[in-house]
């Protein structure tokens, strides 16, 4: 019997609002599945499940909040046969909650022109959830597009549809408003609530060191000047190679600190901070950093902003990282002292990169540096063993060929 | 295509990068990173989603001067 508990979303989120299951008691499940949707003060979650097996009961309704770690579903593995599981339920106690949910839920009345899957079965992109939320449309009422989806083109038109006989006083845009500023007041206050207990808990300390690109950025412009926009690289991906790189020398800046020790982390899976326009940010993970070239990086960081952008996030990426990175430079300022996102133990940040004079063989050239600073957690490491970490990224990123495969020095 | 078609496009492409956006009140002559916060990878994703709309492929040398929505229905419209 395998239990499916609503998995970690971050040390800021601790409780989301399930939104959709994506399958039903009898249906089959592979490892690292979506099988469910919870949205949150950030994002729609897409919730993965870890085990292969077979759904035996789901136990929570849609439209229910639920905190991290409340049991969801119980799948029964292979060999189990759905009368043991059942019997094991009741020993377990876990069909005390309420009882199974109706199997499959009673379909609403068809909404003119669904002529896809029952409302209950069908894909909701998360853009089109919000926008139906602002709108004030209830979504089961949007007619789903010709691949069974609902976009967020649909949810306009069912929009206009509906609009259209009213005079255009009686459309309000009150609704949207009130729910952009509420769940950005939402997520302001969850962001507060991480970042005051990291403050508290944590003994922060914080360096910077000045970084020459001009190696990297000579190499950056070679690279892209054949390349259709398609294959284009960025500076970021070569930054975060070089943080990788360092963090495989220092594995004191890479893991996590729980229950009064630090475990370091067996991969390196940078949490990239993200801000949202509406306010707030988002830090997503890439996976095994390390261990891809920096080709494969960037398709996977710009799909990444991509998808925070559309409010699409998987459960796995918004727990998964063993270190956070920030760009603030992207908006202009010098350098970034970031605050650590427990129960991480560093975040690296970068600023802006600017043209500065720069002392080379006894003279003076003018190239791009960029100011690295390291945010870092006194329990588990010392200002000198920061310092040369630091060191050890600025040296690393004076050699880009040897940073930007799979495999780090 | 004409500069409306372009223009209507080019605002499609950005409203997937964005979707928080009001294409209406984009300002054509004001730069658009600007106006929309655009990061360097929302940047390059909507470089990439032009290319996919409107089959435009805009070099790495070019892409500086293309600071507007009006310079980049110039561009597109010159490119077609």
């Amino acid at each position: 019997m395998i239990e499916f508990r609503l998995p970690s979303l971050g040390a800021d989120m601790d409780e989301g609002k399930l939104l959709q299951w994506l399958v039903a008691p009898g249906d089959a499940v592979k490892q690292g599945q979506v099988i469910c949707v919870v949205d949150t003060v950030k994002a729609a979650i897409d919730v993965e499940c870890w085990h292969d097996g077979t759904v035996q009961r789901l136990l929570v309704e849609p439209g229910t909040t639920i905190p991290v770690g409340t049991l969801l579903a119980v799948l029964r593995e292979s060999g189990e046969s759905a009368a043991d599981v059942e019997q094991r339920i009741a020993a377990t106690g876990a069909a005390a909650v309420p009882a199974a949910m109706p199997v499959p839920a009673p379909p609403r009345a068809a909404p003119p022109l669904a002529a896809s899957a029952p409302a209950e079965r069908r894909r909701v992109s998360p853009a089109a959830r919000r926008r139906a939320a602002e709108l004030a449309i209830d979504i089961d009422d949007v007619p789903a597009g010709a691949d069974g989806t609902v976009a967020l083109a649909d949810v306009e038109r069912t929009a206009r549809v509906a609009a259209a006989p009213l005079p255009a006083a009686a459309r309000a845009p009150a609704p949207a408003a009130a729910t952009m500023a509420e769940r950005a007041e939402q997520m302001r206050k969850v962001i507060g609530a991480a970042m005051a207990r990291s403050k508290r808990e944590i003994p922060h300390y914080y360096l910077a060191e000045d970084v020459p690109l001009a190696s990297v950025v000579a190499w950056l412009g070679e690279r892209n000047a054949g390349r259709p926009v398609t294959d284009r690289l960025l500076l970021a991906p070569l930054l975060l190679k070089g943080v990788a790189a360092a963090l495989r020398r220092f594995a004191e800046f890479n893991g996590y600190y729980r229950d009064e020790s630090f475990a370091p982390a067996e991969g390196i899976h940078i949490g990239v901070a993200i801000s949202l326009r509406a306010g707030g940010l988002v830090t997503p993970a890439l996976m095994d950093v390390d261990r891809k070239d920096v080709d494969r990086l960037n398709r996977e960081l710009l799909d990444l902003i991509r998808r925070t952008r559309a409010g699409s996030l998987k459960s796995s990426e918004l727990s998964a990282g063993t270190v956070t990175v920030t760009s603030l430079g992207e908006q202009g300022v010098g350098a970034v002292y970031g605050v650590i996102y427990p129960p991480q133990v560093a975040l690296v940040g970068f600023g802006r990169v600017t043209e500065r004079p720069w002392a080379v063989d006894g003279g003076l050239r003018v190239m791009p540096v960029v100011t690295a600073t390291l945010a870092a957690d006194h329990r588990v490491s010392d200002g000198h063993r920061g310092g040369l970490f630091l060191a050890a990224l600025r040296d690393l990123l004076q050699n880009p060929d040897e940073l930007t495969g799979p495999t780090t020095p | 295509m004409n500069r409306d078609e372009l223009r209507s496009a080019l605002l499609d492409a950005l409203a997937g990068i964005a979707p928080e956006i009001e294409p209406a009140a984009i300002e054509p002559a004001k730069p658009l990173r600007e106006q929309v916060d655009l990061d360097s990878a929302d940047w390059l994703n909507f470089l990439v989603a032009v290319h996919e709309k409107l089959g435009i492929d805009i070099p790495d040398a070019d892409v500086g001067k293309l600071t507007t929505l009006e310079k980049l229905v110039d561009y597109c419209e010159r490119r077609r």
